[in-house]
Order: C-alpha cells, then structure tokens, then sequence
C-alpha cells in the first residue's frame, strides 16, 4: 500500500525530467525517452491512486457493489437460498400466496420463536401476518430502492446538467429564466406536493409502473435545482478559460463546445453529486413509502416495511431493525464512497 | 525577415499585397452603472479606432501597458469578439461582417497562441486529441492520418511524439505552450495571432519559444501579431511595433526607428523604464516617470488621450500649445516616412538608451532550417 504511492510518483517525475532534457535540443524528440511509460496517467487514473488509498471510502465502494449486484441477482438468490433452506420452489412470488402457516402463531398472525422467528428454514425470520421470508422481502426490496433511487438521480442529472450547461454557457436571459426557475423548485414543498401528485395519481390509476414513475419523478425533479446550480457555476468559469477560446477560435460551434470542451470537465462534480444523490433518494423512497403512499405491495421496499413494522415494534421488534439496518448501511456506504470520490477528484488534494 | 520557405505566400517583408488590414477597429464594451437592473452607463472603450497592416510572413509587435487594448485588438482581429465598429481585411475580404458558419473556414488562415499555457489546453483532452482537434473541427483529413501529422507537429515544436496520449498537466508551462503552438500550426495557417505568448514563462523557457516562433516562421512563412509587453522581446522578434495607449496607437514604425529614434512621449516613457543589464549605465540614464493614473477607458480623456499623463504637456509646452492638445484629438499620421505619430507635437530622442534582450539566451543569428 505504502509502497506504490512513492515509486509511481518517482516514475513520473523521472519521466518528467527526460522529457524536459529533450526540450534543450533543437526541436529533436529526445531520443532517450523510454517507450514503455509513454501512456499519460489520465485524471481518472490520479483519482483512483488517490481513493486506493482511502479506505473508507473504498469500503464504501464494496459494500455498494455488493448490494448492486443482490439486487441485480435476486432472482438467483432467492432461489438458491429457498432450495439450500428445504423450501424448493418457494420462490418470492409464490411466497406471498402461500403463507407457511407453520412459523406464524394462528392466533396472532406474530412469528413463532425469537427475532422474527430466525431459524434455519428463514435465516432472518418471517414477517408477521404474510409469513413471508424476511431476507427474500429485503433483497428485493434493495432491487426496489436501488431502482429507484437511481433512476431518479438519472433524471436530475439530466435535467440538472441540460440546465446548468444552458444557463451558464449562454448567460443573459436564458440564464435568468432558468434560474429563477430552479429558484422556484428549491423553495417548493416538495414533501406536500409529492403526497398530493402520488395520491392523484392513485385516483387515476392503481398500476404499479405509474406509481413507480410517480415516484422518480417527484424524487428526481425535485432534486434537479441542485446539480443544476452546480453545473452553472462550474460552466460559468469553465467558458472563460482560454482553452474554450482555442476551441472557438478554431471555428468550433457551440454545440462543440459545450459537449466535447467543457462537458468532460464536468464529469467529476456530476459523478461525487450522483453518489451522494443516491443515498438522499433512497431515504426519500423509504420516507414516502413510509408514509404510505410508496411503492405498492406486494412490490417490496425497504420504506414500506419499515412502515409496516412500525406496528409491531412492541410485539415484534427485530421486524423494525432489519429494514432500517439496510437502509442505514446502503446510505452510509455511498456517502462514504461519495466523500471519498469528492476528495480524490479535487485538485487541492494534492493530485495536480 | 525574408525566408526560404517554400510558400508563395512568402515573398518578404516589404509584400506590396497586405495580408492583414485593419482599419478604424473599435470594440466598446457596454458599461454598466450596476444597481437593481443595472442601468446603462459610458461604454468602454477597450478599443477605440485602431488601424495598421500586416504583410505576409511579416511581425507587428503589439505593446503597451496593462489595459491597453492589445490583447482586444488581437481578439478581435481574429474575430474571437465582434468589433463594434471598423473593418478587419483578411487578404482584401472583409472578414467582421461574417457569421460564425462564414467564418470557418477562414479560421485555418488565422489562428492564436495564448497567454496561459495552463488554462489554454483542456485538462481533460491528451495532447493527442488537443493537437488534433484544429483536423476534427476542420473535418480535414491530412495524409499519412491524424495521429502521423500530430506527431509530426509534436516533434517539429520540439515535443517527444511518444507523448501523445499524455494530458497537459504532465507538461511544463514550457512545454504546455509548445502544445499550444503546434495546435495552432496544424491547420498551416498565414497568421499567427500570439496573445503575450511567453510572458507566462520564466526567462529562460521566454528565449526558446521565441527562437521556435522565429524559426516556425522562417519555415513557414507566417505572419505574426505579437502581443507583449516585454519591450525587449517585442524588439528582438517584431519587423514594425505598434505601441499602444487607452484603445489606441500612439506610434507605429519598424522596431529599429521605434527603439532608436522614438517621437512620441509615451514611447519615450516606455522605453525608459526598460530595464538595462548595466549597472552603470542604469544609474547615469534618464528614467521618465509617467505620473498619475491610467484614465477609464469609458471617460477618456479630451483631445489627446495621452495629456494627462504626458510630461512633454506638463513640463514642455506653453499654454496654447497645452489648450490645443486638451481639445484637439490627434490623429496617427506619418510624421516621417514609413513613422506613424499620434501626437502633435512629436520630437525624435535617440538619447533613450534601450537595453538589449536581458534574455541571454535568444539567438541573434537566424538559425539554418532544416
């Protein structure tokens, strides 16, 4: 770990001395320039030397891929873990229409035995009432949140980026409008309106897919003022530089401009905003689902058991845990791993 | 500044076809009075009314001191801002009424060094891509491909073409500006519009893009505008220098006349406050001090904008002759053949000792081009 900071770094700044003593001739390449380290490292490549070293940041960064690929992967898990636990078949649908009336009390509907009724049939226990697998409802639940919560981003980002690329780059009235636009949002009840649009939204339609865009969309739109006042700002210094221009003064349009020069220097702030967006989106599905009006069931989602949870917390309270230990992890990891892109792409860390 | 290019375009300093003409170039910026709607106040004149002409393959030295307008006059030259007012002729085309779509294809007659090597190549581009991009935006295809002639233009500024997918922040401010310079080539352009291209550059790095410039032009024919206020650099590179004053020309002649036997005060002032490398002489010279702050350039100054500040006016003239000067504008006129004054009362001092290029390492022979 130690080891490879230095040696790179010496790497590099031998090289830079080869090329510098090139220089004292006559417009000749220096011709005691080793072919083999020619590649340039890339931005990226001082970002990830930087982040190799941060710990948190890169224990953040397995935990969400770890939770990205079970979400990816839930079919075959599920079912796996059905056939390893003597359940063959007992997959996530038919579990919800076959309660085991063996590990709930009949009376009650609570799980038999401790912790939700953990055993080695359902590693994490059951859910009170449906019966169904605790651990199954929370993989596909992740899958749910995860969805969600990137899409959502996905959208702000768009918008965000649309936004603050215009406004900064043509400044004027464009950038007025605009912004007092983004003004308007970022004072908006966003809570108040969200429960609104989703209970309208249930007058119209019950389906799933409608409530699941709903839900993007008051997630993701809302969101967008953000990244979009970032974006703004970076475009504003960005569009002054005097490699925008060369760019121009070589005819490029525009469009070039905007996309191919300033664009790519864009990419780090974006990437740190849609890391640390994510966890803020996948609180902001629990919260509504929470509140009742999230994903439907027997769609499962992290929010929605916490909620249903909720009601069981004296009889049953392992129940409350699970899901918000999820929550809690899933959130933590991406705000760690977003703190650590941050630090690494920033320039005053020492990487330039 | 002849050459043995191979350009026809080439054909010596003394070209009787202009390859540059500008006339009466103004670029007033609109001034604001700031407040809640920010209420229109005087216009600035960045530029007010420059007219030169540069021929093929020749070097007109912009100088002049911070806020001149030199670095807008070279921008608008190159149309990288709309002149408000005056032409701008590029081989007998009027080029500031063109639109961007217009523009084009010109662009590859016209190109621009730039002052900061740091922000004028884009962090996140190789050199590669950087050098290359004058080909894409083009959409020209050169022979032997993009990545042969990058290499060749990589090795020809005195880079190591093996460097080509590096990113500028492993380069040297140096070097940074060789990348710039190459990207500014590639397209074989006839004028070169370098915007204070060394003075981001410590001496020693100053005298070897110099000597390249010069021994790019000999090699290609290229004609420069080189914008600096380094008066010993402008003297060692420049066939004519224009110095300029709150938007304006002051004096325009060949560097020799302008740095033997200057008529304008201003000049006399800058050429005075040139640092010589002698310790003597430095002592026994006289230094002119100009007093006084350089006036907004959005409320020049009456008749001559340069009175303010003129010592010839405060220390020199009789009354009538300062009231004329306080309400007549001059105009730059030739005062001798081939020495373009913008005052009325010019007068030659060769006393002014100027000290040679304290850039030690500057070639004063022309190097043989390969």
């Amino acid at each position: 770990m130690s080891l490879s900071g230095p040696t790179e770094f010496e790497a590099v700044a031998a090289d830079d001395g080869l090329s510098g003593s090139g220089l004292q001739g006559d417009g000749e390449p220096s011709p005691d320039a080793t072919s083999s380290d020619i590649a340039g490292r890339s931005l990226w490549a001082i970002a990830w030397s930087h982040l190799k070293r941060d710990k948190l940041a890169l224990a953040g960064g397995v935990v969400i891929v770890l939770f990205i690929l079970l979400a990816v992967f839930a079919d075959p898990i599920a079912t796996a873990y059905a056939n390893i636990t003597g359940r063959a078949g007992d997959t996530y649908a038919t579990a919800h229409n076959t309660p085991p009336n063996d590990v709930l009390d009949t009376l009650t509907g609570l799980p038999v035995g401790d912790f939700s009724g953990v055993s080695g049939k359902y590693w994490l226990g059951v859910i009170p009432l449906s019966g169904q697998d605790m651990l199954t409802n929370l993989l596909y639940g992740a899958r749910t949140s995860l969805v969600i919560a990137g899409l959502a981003t996905v959208l702000s980002l768009v918008l965000g980026v649309l936004a603050g690329v215009i406004s900064g780059f043509y400044r004027g009235w464009v950038d007025t409008v605009l912004s007092r636009i983004m003004d308007v949002l970022l004072s908006f009840p966003t809570l108040l309106f969200s429960l609104a649009l989703v209970s309208v939204s249930g007058i119209i339609s019950t389906s799933s897919f409608l409530r699941y865009a709903v839900i993007v969309f008051v997630l993701g739109f809302f969101a967008f003022p953000y990244i979009g006042r970032i974006v703004r700002g970076q475009v504003l210094s960005l569009r002054e530089k005097e490699f925008v221009e060369a760019a121009r003064s070589l005819g490029a349009g525009n469009a070039r401009i905007m996309f191919r020069e300033i664009a790519p220097n864009l990419v780090g702030p974006i990437l740190v905003y849609a890391t640390l967006s994510i966890p803020n989106n996948i609180l902001g599905e629990a919260g509504l689902s929470f509140l009742g009006v999230g994903v439907i069931p027997p769609t499962p989602s992290w929010g929605q058991m916490l909620s249903d949870a909720g009601g069981y917390i004296q009889v049953d309270p392992f129940y409350i845990f699970l899901p918000g230990l999820a929550i809690f992890i899933t959130v933590l990891a991406f705000n760690l791993f977003g703190d650590g892109l941050r630090d690494a792409l920033d320039p005053k860390a020492g990487g330039r | 500044m002849t050459t043995t290019a191979p350009q026809p375009a080439a054909s010596g300093t003394r070209s009787t076809e202009k390859l540059l003409e500008v006339e009466g170039v103004q670029k007033w910026f609109p001034g604001r009075r700031g407040g809640l709607f920010g209420q229109k106040g005087n216009p600035v004149r960045a530029v007010d009314g420059v007219t030169f002409s540069l021929g093929a393959g020749e070097t007109l030295g912009l100088v002049g001191e911070s806020g001149c307008g030199k670095s807008t006059t070279g921008r608008a030259v190159s149309k990288l801002i709309e002149p408000t007012g005056g032409t701008v002729r590029f081989e007998g085309r009027d080029v500031t009424k063109l639109s961007p779509r217009q523009m084009r294809p010109l662009r590859r007659e016209l190109q621009m060094i730039f002052q900061d090597p740091y922000s004028s190549l884009n962090p996140r581009h190789t050199i590669g891509t950087i050098v290359g991009s004058p080909f894409r935006i083009q959409g020209e295809k050169p022979k032997g491909g993009v990545k042969k002639t990058v290499q060749d233009l990589m090795a020809r500024v005195g880079l190591n073409p093996e460097h080509y997918n590096r990113y500028p922040h492993e380069f040297s401010g140096g070097q940074r500006q060789r990348i710039g310079i190459a990207r500014a080539l590639a397209l074989q352009p006839k004028l070169i519009v370098c915007d204070e291209p060394v003075s981001a550059l410590d001496v020693s790095v100053q005298a070897q893009v110099v000597n390249l410039l010069e021994d790019l032009q000999s090699e290609f024919g290229l004609a420069y505008i080189f914008i600096a206020h380094d008066l010993s650099v402008v003297r060692h590179i420049s066939d004519r220098v224009a110095v300029m004053y709150l938007g304006k020309i002051m004096e325009l002649t060949d560097r020799d006349t302008l740095y033997e036997n200057p008529m304008h005060p201003y000049t006399h002032a800058l050429l005075s406050a040139v640092p010589v490398p002698d310790p003597k002489i430095e002592a026994r010279r006289e230094k002119i001090l100009l007093t006084g702050d350089l006036p907004s350039p959005s409320n020049p100054p009456s008749g001559c904008v340069f009175h303010t500040r003129c010592p010839k006016y405060k220390n020199e003239l009789s009354e009538s002759e300062r009231e004329h000067c306080r309400t007549v504008e001059p105009v730059l006129e030739e005062k001798t053949p081939g020495h373009e004054v913008y005052c009325h009362f010019p007068q030659v001092r060769s006393d002014l000792v100027v000290g040679e290029p304290v850039t030690g390492q500057i070639r004063t022979t022309k190097p043989k081009v390969a």
